[in-house]
């Protein structure tokens, strides 16, 4: 890098979204959770929507959201935000209103919320970010655990005939006649990230015509809950997660 | 569809649930999210048939635990928003108004109490004035609750509510009962657009440029800032119980016995102080239209110079206690309670004044 | 050889590596330095960076800003 005439000739070609803040993400090392806030603030702020998009953070991991995305958020009671951005939506059509949650969150206690919500085809983009646990509260099993899963709540694996299946809500979902798109992506490679990103963007661009609901479940790692280092999440999650979720659109609009 | 002019001041026989959800929209609600529950079903249904005509918006939700999150959301987007239900419903609404009490949202519930507990009876009920004015979900927070005795006072308590609510960024709740909601009576409705709005600054609207995010949240994980909302909080409802009191007095001036009754029981307790005066016993009585703030100083001052006081609720006795907090031992307290959605009758409590007043009266000599 | 570079937060890297995996020019490696969050953090270790943004792309601290040489400094070049 000690050649000067090229360092003068270089232009920006990639830099985080000013809408994404300065503060360091609390998130454990190599987590998908930093990616995925990220790439909703690029899409925001790529669409110039900043000053019209209300957020609605979770309870899980994510439960700081509003640290990290610098627009008006809330933050929702465990399970309720499809809820809570119901409300915010019906009170202010015309503004973008997303929720970010969490498997246990909007895959367990907020299954009841999110189904309606979704039938009743409510304006909003939600995303569902999988990883298969329960990380906040230290690695227990979540309703999306896969079969044989070791968490620290199925600590001889998830056993399906007593814990029950994993739950495919985005295939649940993708049933009623409010979703308008339902996709499933993951943020995992670079390929993953650039394709997640267009959905989130849809997801918006969706919003705007007013078309019902859109529903991006992103496929992502939990290195500290699976004890597993980061480098191996990705493996683990290409060899377990991808044949149980894998990644495509589920509802695209025309197409189905 | 078409949306309709503003209703001018109007008088009018309706029913309590109804004159309720009409003054909510004259009152400028915003948005209503509520369930289905007996008694108080007319209110949804009302405002369904209305709303879309009218102003704001209307949903039904699909339960009393997605109802209290859209509030919370409509009303963190800077909404002027209530909700409805009855003693189950708003029992799966605790949760949801623990956060926003917490996060300091306005907003105007009615529960128009059944008997309990369970699944209990639709009948009328007082059975959840502790849930009520207690906190009812976790943590150290408080409801302002307003006990309306007639269908004026269950649409003139909307206004109020609303007022108060947004004056002190406090969930603000309406304690009827069954009775109320269904019982018919003339109403002198305020004109629609009279009660003034505003765009709260602290609002989830989208941010500008001029400022940073607003963030509606109840989380804090330092315990020193919880501690400091806490005593913000506190502080807040101390301000309240300043400033915010209200009852009503019936035949006070001379009375020796003061009955303490609120809502439909305090209809009744009327008719027995009429009976009891008759029979050349003084009574009064105190109608609390506040629960909270509930008004101890009042209660304390009276009990200088009664010789005893009479609660009567539709329960097993719960703001009885806060009568004898008021009273602080300074003379006796008793109680008298119809449960399971059993309207006592004015006869069977005068039943039990005159024990009292035969006691007293042996005591003395 | 289309050249670029990386600028790096290093405060806010918490050296999970996930960037050396999807580089497909094998620049970047951890350093044996500790950042005040107490991670290893990654710099570039040589200069065959294209600024192709996959660091970038993956990376879950949103640490990298990525530049590349500019076309028309391309052109001056031929």
């Amino acid at each position: 890098m000690e050649d000067n005439t090229v360092l003068e000739d270089l232009e920006l070609v990639y830099e985080k979204p000013h809408t994404l803040s300065d503060t360091a993400f609390h998130y454990c090392p190599g987590c998908g959770h930093g990616v995925a806030h990220r790439l909703i603030m690029e899409v925001v702020e790529e669409m110039g929507i900043e000053e019209q998009t209300i957020g609605v953070a979770p309870v899980g991991c994510s439960v700081f959201a509003y640290h990290y995305m610098m627009v008006d958020m809330q933050e929702a009671a465990h399970g309720r935000a499809c809820a809570v951005a119901t409300g915010i939506r019906r009170l202010l059509p015309e503004k973008y209103v997303f929720t970010y949650q969490g498997d246990g969150d909007l895959a367990a206690i907020g299954t009841a919320e999110t189904i309606h919500t979704v039938n009743r085809g409510e304006n909003i983009a939600i995303f569902f970010i999988n990883n298969a646990i329960y990380g906040m509260t230290g690695g227990q099993m979540a309703p999306t655990t896969l079969c044989h899963q070791i968490t620290s709540t199925s600590p001889y694996g998830r056993e399906v005939e007593a814990m029950g299946h994993p739950l495919k809500m985005t295939d649940l979902v993708a049933h009623l006649p409010g979703a308008y798109y339902v996709t499933r992506q993951a943020v995992h490679t670079p390929n993953a990230v650039r394709k997640c990103k267009k959905a989130i963007r849809n997801a918006f661009e969706y919003q705007k015509l007013h078309k019902g609901t859109s529903f991006v479940e992103i496929v992502s790692n939990c290195p500290s809950g699976w004890r597993v280092n980061p480098a191996d999440s990705i493996k683990w999650l290409e060899d377990n997660m991808l044949p149980m979720y894998p990644l495509g659109d589920l509802k695209v609009p025309g197409k189905n | 569809m078409e949306k309709r002019e503003l209703k001018p001041r109007e008088v009018k026989l309706m029913k309590g649930n109804e004159a309720l959800a009409e003054a909510a929209i004259r009152a400028g609600m915003d948005g209503y999210f509520g369930y289905p529950i007996t008694p108080q079903s007319e209110i949804l249904e009302y405002l369904t048939v209305e709303v879309p005509h009218r102003s704001g918006v209307v949903l039904q939700a699909e339960s009393e635990v997605a109802a209290i999150n859209m509030i919370y959301g409509a009303a963190g987007a800077g909404g002027r928003v209530m909700t409805t239900s009855s003693s189950p419903g708003i029992s799966l609404m605790q949760e949801g108004l623990s956060y926003i009490a917490s996060a300091e949202l306005p907003c105007l519930l009615a529960n128009i109490n059944r008997g309990g507990p369970g699944l209990g009876t639709i009948q009328p009920s007082q059975g959840d004035y502790f849930q009520a004015v207690k906190g009812g979900g976790h943590g150290d927070y408080r409801l302002i609750v307003l006990a309306p005795a007639s269908v004026q006072e269950m649409a003139d308590f909307v206004f109020l509510g609303f007022e108060l609510a947004e004056k002190y960024r406090n969930p603000a709740m309406i304690l009827a009962d069954g009775a109320l909601g269904q019982m018919m009576e003339k109403v002198d409705l305020r004109a629609e657009g009279s009660l003034p709005k505003t765009v709260p600054p602290w609002a989830t609207t989208g941010k500008p440029k001029e400022r940073g995010p607003n963030v509606i949240t109840s989380l804090h994980i330092q315990s020193e800032k919880m501690e400091e909302i806490n005593l913000h909080l506190q502080a807040k409802y101390k301000t309240i119980m300043e400033n915010e009191v209200r009852y009503e007095e019936y035949q006070i001036e001379d009375a020796e016995y003061i009955l303490v009754a609120y809502g439909l029981s305090a209809r009744i307790v009327r008719k027995t102080v009429d009976l009891a005066r008759e029979k050349g016993i003084k009574a009064g009585l105190l109608r609390p239209q506040t629960l909270f703030p509930f008004p101890y100083e009042r209660i304390n001052q009276l009990a200088g110079h009664a010789k005893a006081f009479l609660d009567v609720e539709m329960n097993s006795g719960q703001m009885v206690e806060d009568v004898r907090l008021a009273v602080n031992g300074k003379t006796e307290v008793f109680f008298k309670g119809r449960m399971g959605g059993i309207i006592p009758t004015p006869e069977e409590i005068l039943e039990v004044l005159e024990q009292i007043e035969e006691k007293s009266a042996a005591l003395q000599d | 050889m289309i050249k670029g570079t990386v600028k790096i937060a290093t405060e806010l890297c918490k050296g999970c590596e996930l960037c050396i995996s999807a580089c497909p020019q094998d620049c970047l490696a951890l350093t044996n330095n500790i950042n005040l969050k107490g991670y290893k953090f990654i710099q570039l270790k040589n200069d065959a960076c294209t600024g192709c943004t996959n660091c970038a792309l993956v990376c879950p601290d949103a640490v990298f800003t990525v530049f590349r040489q500019s076309k028309s400094s391309m052109k001056k070049a031929v």
